[in-house]
């Protein structure tokens, strides 16, 4: 564990590029979980990551019921992908998904950026893809620090013991 | 493990330094590992890590979260408390085991 101490991770630069429910969350936990640990924290969303930071989509979320192999009934049984298909059964699994997230603790995605941002992490949405879907700075939720190119995301990346993650 | 003295006692601690009895917990103690963290305890600060101690020793899973939501702090007056890393820290001075929770 020398090198553990010798290199500690000092910053995470980690990029959101979809709306999935579980691809928005595997960002925020390890954004949180280095706020938690000291570690600087600065996520940036792009494509349709965007949708986790717009007000109007943040508490919309899904978790795709079609094209989905690791999805399974109650019980273990595999998701008929047909299933899938009809109208509500997304958002009947992702509202299920939800409430057994809060079960263990684990808060919605709008209290999720309230933590972060409470401990120092900072939120930025993709200046491309913004003006690609057409979308203006109000759209945002209020945590959403600044819309920025991906050359000040480098900027901002910049020093030793800086770790970029694509989710 | 390792034994080490805090304010004249001695007591056990792991290699991260956390106590690995809480019952060897005084509050002499916790202003010097608080030291240790480089934080001055204050009677907030000692608020809050008795509420932490009180609900851990109860057998409550606490989490940034839910010390965000007791009413005792907000989560970003927790983060000014204990800067850095709160949750640790403000069990690492409570004399509770290293906190194991994702959130």
């Amino acid at each position: 564990m020398a090198n553990a101490q010798d290199h500690p991770i000092k910053k995470v630069m980690i990029i959101c590029a979809k709306a999935n429910l579980e691809d928005v969350y595997a960002a925020l936990v390890m954004a949180n979980g280095a706020v938690m640990e000291g570690i600087e924290a600065k996520v940036f969303f792009t494509f349709f990551g965007l949708d986790a930071i717009t007000k109007k989509q943040m508490k919309k979320l899904h978790t795709a019921t079609v094209g989905n192999p690791g999805l399974r009934m109650p019980g273990g049984l595999p998701f008929p992908t047909i299933l899938g298909m009809l109208p509500g059964v997304e958002a009947g699994v992702s509202a299920m998904m939800k409430s057994q997230m809060e079960k263990i603790d684990i808060p919605p995605v709008d209290e999720y950026f309230e933590l972060i941002t409470a401990g120092g992490g900072e939120i930025y949405a993709c200046k491309l893809a913004v003006e690609m879907f057409g979308l203006k700075k109000e759209d945002f939720s209020e945590h959403v620090k600044d819309i920025i190119t991906i050359g000040q995301f480098y900027e901002l990346a910049a020093g030793e013991g800086t770790q970029i993650i694509f989710v | 493990m390792a034994e080490k003295v805090y304010a004249g006692k001695a007591v056990s601690v792991t290699d991260d330094g956390y106590l690995t009895d809480p019952n060897q917990w005084t509050k002499e103690i916790a202003i010097e590992i608080a030291k240790e963290e480089g934080i001055e305890l204050t009677d907030k600060h000692f608020a809050v890590i008795e509420f932490i101690r009180e609900k851990t020793l109860k057998g409550e899973v606490l989490t940034i979260r839910t010390i965000g939501k007791s009413g005792m702090v907000d989560t970003k007056g927790f983060y000014e408390l204990f800067p850095g890393a709160p949750l640790k820290k403000a069990s690492r001075i409570a004399g509770i085991a290293k906190p194991s929770s994702c959130v």
